[in-house]
């Protein structure tokens, strides 16, 4: 009987086609990858059966568990002369460099006075606004969200029409609230909208385990 | 896992010695790319998220600038649901709205509870759409006929119209889990309302 023979040199293995499908699965999950956006705060959704998926250009108007409200819009054009109306009408000024940083901003809640301080501070100081905040003021008497909604929306359709926007991708308004969110403080929210005839809206919810 | 090449392989042991190639120079060590090759698979893993939000469209009635205009709803087919910060419990009646405690009945959120009765209340509704669907997955009927068909259906004067009153003590879960039944059982007609002092008043009672 033979011996066998040990090779001579360390064993190798031939790794080119497991490099290329670790690469080419790197190119897909960076393609793919769609981050989550820094969101101002946690929320916790309720679950239901719908399985729409929620579109992509919204208006999102955020709740929180104790009622605060949170506003975002997309659209870096749409944000500048959105933020410039409301700058004139709250005769607050801002720096250019302030509304460059608003343009990229994900979403905020804090009052107009607030909103230059807001800007001006890095992640961690806008987290710790956050906290304290007392969100957009939704009251009668200082009705900014009202103003948020109507400048945007508006800003919001001009671009969408002069950018000739097929009709099935136009903004849609979006509500996220947290499940334990006083029912009151979004109905306020929807009364608003509606005020300004907005009547249709999309609640994001979680999909419910259970099938039906 | 990929040989670690000698990188003493050619020589340049002394100056007049002439340079030669290596012997294995056609390979490169690739154990460094594939590890950063693995990491960043690792990372886009862990970090992409394939769920994206559900969503639940609702339309608001329009508020109708004078009250003369407003939709009157035949009392039959009403079935208002009262709900408050209870968290297992929602009040409703039928009909009318009558200062008498005796018309107010409770449920539940659970299956046996809301579902059972909005299924009960809907039957109907819920058969003919059935009906349709079979038709629609059988291709008898078109796309938007089916959607159009199934849309008159849920609207007919007959079916059943859900008004949801919520008080200010109710969660928006209550609600969303009131919406997310009314569409399992197919009820084209509902209204999210605000409660009224008299019906916020009963609910008192049965506190």
């Amino acid at each position: 009987m033979s011996k066998i023979k040990m090779p001579k040199s360390a064993p190798s293995l031939d790794m080119t086609p497991m490099v290329d499908l670790a690469f080419l699965l790197v190119t897909f999950f960076i393609l793919t990858a769609n981050f989550r956006q820094n969101e101002a705060v946690m929320i916790k959704s309720p679950s239901s059966h719908s399985e729409t998926i929620l579109p992509q250009n919204t208006m999102l108007v955020t709740i929180d568990s104790a009622g605060r409200v949170f506003f975002s819009l997309d659209g870096k054009e749409v944000r500048h002369n959105m933020l410039q109306a409301m700058a004139d009408k709250y005769k607050v000024k801002f720096t250019n460099a302030e509304i460059n940083r608003f343009l990229i901003l994900p979403q905020f809640g804090v009052p107009m006075a607030q909103l230059a301080e807001y800007i001006r501070g890095g992640e961690k100081e806008r987290a710790i606004i956050d906290k304290k905040s007392v969100g957009i003021p939704v009251d009668s008497v200082n009705n900014q969200l009202g103003d948020w909604i109507a400048f945007g929306w508006n800003e919001k359709q001009i671009f969408q029409q002069t950018n000739n926007i097929p009709k099935e991708n136009w903004c849609r308004i979006a509500i996220k609230a947290d499940g334990q969110t006083n029912y009151q403080a979004i109905k306020r929210v929807m009364d608003i909208f509606q005020d300004r005839n907005l009547n249709s809206f999309n609640l994001i919810t979680d999909l419910e385990k259970e099938t039906p | 896992m990929a040989e670690i090449i000698d990188s003493g392989g050619g020589g340049g042991k002394g100056k007049h010695q002439k340079k030669r190639a290596k012997k294995h120079s056609a390979r490169i060590d690739m154990t460094p790319m594939v590890d950063l090759g693995f990491l960043l698979l690792t990372f886009f893993v862990l970090t992409s998220q394939f769920s994206k939000p559900k969503t639940m469209e609702i339309n608001m009635p329009v508020i109708p600038k004078d009250t003369a205009n407003r939709m009157k709803i035949e009392d039959e087919t009403a079935l208002t649901l009262l709900l408050t910060e209870n968290k297992d419990k929602i009040y409703y009646y039928y009909g009318m709205f009558k200062s008498d405690a005796s018309i107010i009945k409770t449920t539940d959120y659970s299956k046996q509870g809301i579902r059972k009765l909005f299924r009960d209340r809907n039957k109907e509704v819920i058969e003919q759409v059935k009906k349709l669907k079979e038709k629609y997955t059988k291709n008898e009927i078109a796309d938007t006929t089916y959607k159009r068909l199934a849309m008159n259906v849920k609207g007919d004067k007959t079916a059943v119209f859900v008004i949801v009153k919520a008080d200010e003590k109710a969660k928006y879960k209550n609600v969303i889990d009131v919406v997310d039944e009314l569409k399992i059982a197919d009820v084209g007609k509902y209204a999210l309302v605000d409660i009224s002092p008299a019906e916020k008043k009963m609910l008192e009672l049965f506190k």
